[in-house]
């Protein structure tokens, strides 16, 4: 039961990072492919706290911290980029 | 039982960050294609992180607290990293659906642009 969730969530989750990828090639606008490198990081954490469910395994929940905090850091220096066309003024 | 929380509560994660990046991908313009991953967020990684945490409860190690940690920073960064980016949408002027309001209508031909 809990094998078949897995998989099926996986491929869900996978299916939402290419959709994610699609809007980041093809977005029109900079803000567009911000949100879309922001959703991918959201969902690469999913990614990772289901790998660790499927592995039995706590390790990947620092790598899933690690990359909350980096993505968020990343998405705030890009969006104060296109505000103040400067990161640290 | 536990099994069937599990199975469920990561079924509603994986399909609540599916349909976040589906309304990504799909919706019309930049300021409706901020709510899906929104949701994403939120509901989406919430739910696997539960799952997650009752998972690793369960497996007779008392209970686990590093799922609290990132639900703690993605509760906190999301609508910060959001409004940031419409303030940057905004600021560059990307185009809506709605029609933008008078005063900024007037404002706009009062600057002869």
């Amino acid at each position: 039961m809990l094998s078949t969730a897995l998989a099926i969530a996986f491929g869900l989750v996978t299916a939402a990072l290419a959709l994610t990828l699609w809007r980041l090639l093809r977005g029109p606008d900079e803000p567009d492919r911000i949100l879309a490198l922001d959703t991918l990081y959201v969902n690469s954490i999913a990614l990772l706290v289901l790998l660790g469910i499927h592995l039995s395994s706590e390790l990947y929940f620092e790598a899933a911290i690690l990359i909350a905090m980096m993505g968020f850091v990343g998405t705030v220096a890009l969006c104060k980029y296109l505000l103040r066309g400067d990161i640290i003024e | 039982m536990l099994d069937i929380t599990l199975s469920v509560l990561i079924l509603i994660g994986a399909l609540f960050t599916f349909i976040g990046s589906l309304g990504l991908a799909r919706m019309p313009d930049f300021y409706t294609r901020l709510h899906g991953p929104t949701k994403a967020t939120t509901l989406g990684v919430g739910s696997l992180l539960i799952a997650s945490m009752i998972h690793f409860s369960s497996q007779g190690e008392g209970i686990s607290f590093h799922e609290v940690l990132v639900t703690l920073f993605l509760f906190i960064t999301a609508p910060v990293s959001a409004h940031l980016l419409s303030k940057a949408a905004l600021h560059l002027r990307v185009k809506s659906l709605a029609a933008p309001p008078h005063e900024v209508e007037e404002a706009d031909s009062g600057e002869g642009q």
